[in-house]
């Protein structure tokens, strides 16, 4: 993946997140250089979804260093009781810098949206609503703006992005539905829209085929590459769904126990002996 | 956009509500020989005034509890607030030696409705202008403590999750009631005793020169200061704030993964419910007639709570019906319960005093078991809905 024609999207260094003794990510490096799919993969409890709560700014990593866009974006090394109790490695390479932790929302203003492996949308919304939400953070106004109607053109663009989004996703008939009453397809579809209204540069979707059939995972993947060009954004994603992961990755990272154990390209990786005993487990003969 | 084709009508319709209420609380003057209940005695204006003063309280807690989702119980320490920034600023100064004579005048030889006075005069007119800009600007001001408090208050307590939250709120409410009759505090907020003398609701009806009353607005008052405050309190949640609070409210790490910060937004509401809170207990003081920190216990902000989940938590318009339906019951329908009563010889059985509250709680009970949605779940009334305006977008402005 070292090609410096590529500008790297997303830059994890030395990413490690433990958990009172369990170290669930373990020293992950990795990159996402920009416009490409990469995927993330492993068995369940592997520590993907970790991975990316780190990313996002959900959990604070022990240790280690994120770079977005070039800019370290989180930082850490593990202090205090974490640092007597620390496993993992290369804690003494960012002991010196200043911690970064920012919040999710902070991490999202940067340009970084994200969808969850079960689904998260306000249940109480409709779907326009949902998406328009996630409008919020980019809208210029204030709360006084806001409460005197001083922001009626602000409002108004940000309902006509809304709309537009909708129509494109083909959402646009449920608009007035509750969120969570459309079915599962759907709500998945709803939530990449809804992260698109973020207006990102980088989208990582967490599992976005979980508890699809086949026919709804193929257009997904479609639907995934179609996004990336119309919004020229850098998909990083979590998949279980190997034909998803093949089809449409770019290259694919195979960690195991938080810790990577492949990478490569989608057909060196599935030949890979150590991903397929990592999901298929170690046979007696051959061990 | 569908809300500016709504906007006029509305407010036709709640200036329609306040010269209604203007009417009946002058039409026992107008037309004689009605009964009793229009007279301005009468239990229905102390309802509707107290309600009226409650349902402020109430929205603005609905707008923590329902739209926000911080359970929060501080409200009675917030309108004590409210209370004794109004009292001690509109005391006029030539009062004040009389009100803290215990300790021998108070600190702040300072009043709004005397400062106004200085420029319009303290007699007729001038002395009333000077009156309502006092009494509204230390209406403004007892919110803005409020709210003031509530950011400071918000930094570490935000931070707290739901029940954990309500107890930090409530300890908050409880430890501020402690400090306002600290004896040391005497010369501000006259220790324990009450703040008197400053100017009540019915300071605003209009007297002829003979002290007589022309135009009642005693009820008008409390009316359109809610009503106003309301107001803003239904555009905010219409509006893209309103909007992130309910998302906090559904889903929190959805929330913040979209960009909406949630110490910002949570502050944010908390300071807003808290100033209306204290503008709530300022009028809350005008209606006593008095600021007293005893009166704002954690039972005032059950009460309202109360109000919230029966109303419905999540629906202003429900907040509203709810805390009149509630004041009137518990302030005039259900009165008879606690009197003694008798068909020919027979005494009804269980009537006596404090009864009221046995078949009170009862009633409560039964609507949080089985109606826990309360009046309006979380929708609102339309007021235009019935001239056949087709309306999607909830937005409520009851009374």
């Amino acid at each position: 993946m070292e090609n410096n024609e590529e500008k790297i999207a997303l830059h994890l260094e030395n990413v490690t997140m433990q958990f009172g003794g369990v170290v669930s990510v373990n020293n992950l490096s990795l990159d996402v250089p920009e416009h490409k799919i990469i995927a993330l993969i492993g068995p369940n409890g592997a520590g993907k979804t970790t991975a990316f709560n780190c990313i996002t700014g959900v959990y604070q990593p022990t240790n280690g260093l994120i770079e977005f866009m070039g800019e370290p974006m989180v930082r850490s090394h593990p202090v205090g009781k974490a640092e007597k109790g620390y496993k993992g490695q290369n804690a003494d390479k960012y002991a010196n810098e200043p911690i970064l932790a920012p919040t999710p929302d902070r991490i999202t203003a940067l340009g970084i949206a994200r969808t969850f492996q079960n689904i998260r949308l306000w249940s109480s919304m409709t779907v326009f609503e949902n998406v328009l939400i996630a409008k919020h953070m980019r809208a210029k106004q204030n709360v006084f703006s806001a409460i005197f109607r001083g922001n009626l053109a602000e409002e108004k663009r940000m309902r006509e992005e809304t709309m537009a989004l909708l129509c494109e996703q083909g959402l646009d008939t449920y608009k007035n539905e509750i969120a969570t009453s459309l079915p599962y397809g759907l709500q998945r579809r709803l939530e990449i829209a809804r992260a698109l209204a973020t207006e990102p540069k980088l989208l990582l979707l967490d599992e976005p085929a979980a508890g699809m059939n086949p026919q709804e995972t193929l257009e997904l993947a479609e639907f995934v590459q179609e996004i990336r060009e119309k919004y020229n954004l850098t998909i990083f994603l979590i998949e279980h769904h190997m034909d998803l992961v093949m089809n449409i990755s770019d290259y694919i990272y195979v960690i195991d126990f938080g810790s990577e154990i492949a990478e490569g390209e989608p057909e060196a990786v599935q030949s890979n002996q150590k991903v397929i005993e990592a999901y298929l487990g170690v046979s007696e003969e051959s061990a | 956009m569908k809300e500016n084709k709504r906007f006029f009508p509305t407010l036709a319709g709640i200036a329609l509500l306040l010269i209604f209420v203007i009417l009946l609380e002058n039409i026992s003057a107008a037309v004689p020989g009605l009964p009793d209940v229009f007279q301005p005695t009468s239990p229905l204006f102390t309802v509707l005034k107290k309600a009226a003063v409650y349902s402020l309280v109430a929205v603005s807690m609905n707008l923590l509890n329902g739209f926000t989702g911080l359970f929060s119980l501080g409200q009675a320490g917030f309108m004590l607030l409210g209370a004794y920034t109004y009292a001690i600023l509109t005391v006029p100064a030539a009062q004040k030696d009389q009100v803290y004579y215990l300790f021998g005048g108070c600190a702040f030889e300072f009043s709004f409705v005397d400062m106004f006075g200085m420029v319009f005069g303290n007699s007729g007119v001038g002395g009333a202008v000077s009156m309502v800009l006092g009494c509204l600007l230390a209406i403004i001001l007892a919110g803005v403590v409020a709210g003031f408090f509530a950011f400071l208050i918000g930094f570490p307590v935000l931070r707290l999750k739901s029940d954990y939250l309500a107890i930090a709120t409530l300890g908050f409410a409880e430890i501020l009631r402690a400090i306002f009759q600290w004896q040391k505090l005497g010369p501000i907020t006259n220790g324990a005793n009450m703040i008197k003398g400053f100017p009540t609701f019915s300071s605003f009806n209009i007297t002829g020169p003979s002290g007589n009353v022309i135009l009642r607005l005693s009820t008008f008052i409390p009316f359109f200061i809610t009503t106003v405050c309301i107001v803003l309190i239904v555009l905010l949640i219409n509006s893209s704030y309103g909007r992130a609070f309910k998302s906090i409210r559904d889903d929190e790490v959805a929330a913040e993964a979209m960009g909406i910060g949630l110490f910002r937004h949570k502050t944010l509401s908390f300071v807003i419910s808290s100033f209306f809170a204290g503008v709530g207990g300022a009028l809350f003081a005008m209606y006593v007639a008095n600021a007293q920190a005893k009166a704002f216990t954690s039972t005032m902000t059950y009460e309202i709570l109360l109000i919230v989940v029966i109303g419905g938590i999540g629906s202003v318009s429900g907040s509203v019906i709810a805390t009149f339906l509630y004041v009137a019951c518990s302030e005039w329908w259900l009165r008879f319960l606690d009197s003694e009563m008798y068909f020919g010889s027979f005494k009804i059985p269980l009537l006596r005093n404090g009864f009221r509250m046995v078949v009170f709680s009862v009633v409560i009970m039964v609507i949080v078991l089985f109606f826990s949605n309360g009046i309006m779940g979380n929708r609102e009334i339309d007021l235009l809905k019935p001239f056949g305006k087709k309306n999607k977008k909830k937005e409520g402005h009851t009374h």
